[in-house]
């Protein structure tokens, strides 16, 4: 019978020739990460196990990215137990301050997260490498220490749903638009337990860090994994950048799958998620008008280059508006460095937003820009939950770079053909 | 030892795992010191309410969003003895079972169940009772191998000792488990 693409990854993982939705499996983990937060709690349950190394030490990601630089006493003590870890272990892939990048963002960019692998990681948006066409997915600390020990997992083999988006994308409609929407559609559980797939012509068109922004948020609609077809956009991405030799998989035409949406998308417009929940997604002009106090352009979602070069495009001969705040955070050593090349930071810099070292912070109201009681913020990261930048008063409207630069210069929401031309 | 009794504390739908246990407090990962702030952005007072043994009803899709394990062992150690819910997303389900914090999933009893009754939960074969009205519900059974992780206390005492967690094949096969 035929597969999906999800079920071919897993069945090969588990040594099957084939699987089916609902099945218990056991498979061999291609790459595991852990971060500051959560690899140490990992560490701990890895060291009751006494297997005394680990299962690959060349398979094994341990980043710290969330609260690093340390931003306080406690978090250098977890940085610590990272660091003391991975030298103990002789993990290759452990990069440090200066070296690192935001987990989701780097290991694609180092080439770790590959075509038709099963990937886990103890961070929810692991389903990111899912833009690869591998099966990638978040998973907690005792898990990933499972697997530390083991190399392996068990899983169920989720049903798919697949979303194909047709069309032609209007201007300043991107990656974070279509997945918003898409969350918005189905609700914050629409695909709980399921591997969402996306395809469709407008998918076909996307560069790699649009896809990427795609798979990022398919957990945010409960989902287990978020999957495109690998095709010559992911080759040509992975040509002199895969660390390991791959093969890649792909769907059966006419595999059952639990749903499928076909949208046409020529007419959607940028969208935004209301305060607070990302599915509470609504076009931009819904939200026209709502006066903001922050704007962060970064995260694991939203802080590739793809996603700077939009938001200076829109911030060149412009200025933040002097009621706001704007934070640009890139994703990587890497990115950093070719957006300060191709003189993007300089935009940002002259138009007066900060611009900081590489770190999760102000995403998960860790540090770099937490919110007070009452400020509102528009992030082009990835959760607006009650107090997930700050204070529990504070609101966050979730948006693509497009909207965060176009509202941060405007001081309140707007859609980024409305800015007034620059003379 | 599988029978749990308390107090109910509901919530709502989509509750997430920022709201149980927010990530400014991430910078720790001691249970007791986590226990402290448990629920607090969905109810900032809640660790002075409850008491030990009492348990949380919730509606669907608890445990949303991050994959911290912070939130199930802040509620474990806050403790809590045990959380229904109308479903639990997928990565908050995995680290209660593997940590060792109980979990029955029942819509029926998720709406049913009012705050400050109080609830009997047999957690062999599910049942939940509601102590004043002797109204039972049966939450959906775990597989087998779950229901060994979850006696053996979780998954690293599961996995230790086994050199690997190959729990459906030895199942398959009959190994023994030791």
């Amino acid at each position: 019978m035929e597969q999906t693409l999800a079920e071919k990854i897993l069945a090969r993982a588990a040594g099957k020739k084939k699987v089916s939705p609902g099945e218990l499996i056991n498979a061999k983990i291609d790459m595991a990460l852990g971060n500051d937060l959560t690899a140490p709690v990992a560490i701990k349950e890895f060291e009751k196990i006494g297997v005394g190394e680990v299962f690959d030490r060349r398979r094994l990601a341990l980043i710290p990215d969330h609260f690093v630089p340390n931003k306080d006493i406690q978090s250098a003590a977890l940085a610590g137990q990272l660091r003391r870890f991975a030298r103990r272990y002789g993990i290759e892939h452990y990069y440090e301050v200066g070296r690192m990048g935001i987990e989701h963002a780097l290991l694609p960019e180092l080439g770790l997260a590959l075509p038709g692998e099963v990937i886990i990681g103890a961070d929810s948006h692991t389903c990111t490498y899912g833009a690869l066409g591998a099966f990638a997915t978040g998973v907690g600390s005792t898990d990933l220490a499972a697997v530390m020990a083991t190399g392996e997992l068990w899983f169920k083999v989720p049903p798919t749903i697949r979303i194909v988006f047709e069309g032609e994308l209007p201007p300043w409609v991107g990656g974070k638009d279509l997945i918003l929407y898409t969350i918005g559609r189905l609700g914050v559980d629409g695909a709980l337990y399921a591997a969402l797939e996306f395809c469709g012509p407008v998918i076909e068109k996307l560069g790699l860090d649009a896809r990427l922004t795609i798979c990022n948020m398919a957990i945010e609609a409960g989902a287990k994994a978020g999957l495109i077809a690998p095709d010559e956009t992911t080759f040509d991405y992975l040509e002199n950048r895969a660390r390991r030799p791959y093969a890649a998989l792909y769907g059966d035409a006419g595999a059952p799958v639990e749903q499928e949406y076909t949208w046409d998308v020529s007419t959607l417009e940028p969208q935004v998620s209301f305060p607070s929940s990302p599915a509470n997604a609504r076009p931009v002009s819904a939200a026209a008008g709502t006066a903001i106090d922050q704007v962060v352009i970064g995260s694991c979602t939203n802080g590739r280059l793809e996603d700077l070069r939009q938001a200076a495009a829109l911030l060149k001969g412009r200025r933040v508006n002097p009621r706001v705040r704007l934070i640009v955070i890139p994703a990587t050593q890497a990115i950093y460095l070719q957006a300060l090349q191709e003189g993007l930071l300089e935009t940002f810099i002259e138009a007066q937003a900060s611009v900081s070292t590489p770190t999760c912070g102000p995403c998960l109201g860790g540090h770099m820009g937490i919110l007070d009681a009452g400020e509102t913020a528009v992030a082009t990261t990835n959760r607006n939950f009650v107090g997930r930048m700050g204070h529990r008063e504070s609101r966050v409207y979730l948006a693509g770079p497009a909207v965060a630069a176009a509202s941060a210069v405007a001081g309140e929401i707007v859609h980024p053909a409305d800015l007034q031309e620059v003379n | 030892m599988f029978i749990r009794r308390g107090k109910v504390w509901t919530f709502g739908d989509d509750l997430d795992t920022d709201a149980i246990l927010p990530a400014r407090y991430m910078n720790v990962f001691d249970p007791r010191e986590l226990a402290r702030h448990c629920m607090e952005d969905a109810d900032p007072n809640f660790v002075e309410k409850i008491s030990p043994g009492d348990i949380i009803v919730a509606g669907k899709n608890f445990g949303c969003g991050s994959s911290r394990e912070h939130a199930p062992l802040a509620i474990k150690a806050a403790g809590i003895s045990c959380v229904i819910a109308g479903s639990f997303a997928r990565i908050f389900y995995r680290n209660a079972i593997n940590i060792g914090l109980p979990i029955l999933e029942s819509p029926e009893a998720a709406s049913f169940l009012e705050k400050g009754s109080t609830v009997e939960v047999n957690l062999q074969n599910g049942e939940i009772m509601e102590l004043a009205s002797g109204r039972k519900f049966k939450a959906a059974a775990f597989p087998p191998f779950m229901q060994e992780i979850i006696a053996q206390g979780g998954l690293i005492n599961f996995v230790r000792g086994k050199a690997r967690p190959a729990v459906m094949k030895e199942e398959q096969s009959g190994e023994d488990n030791q």
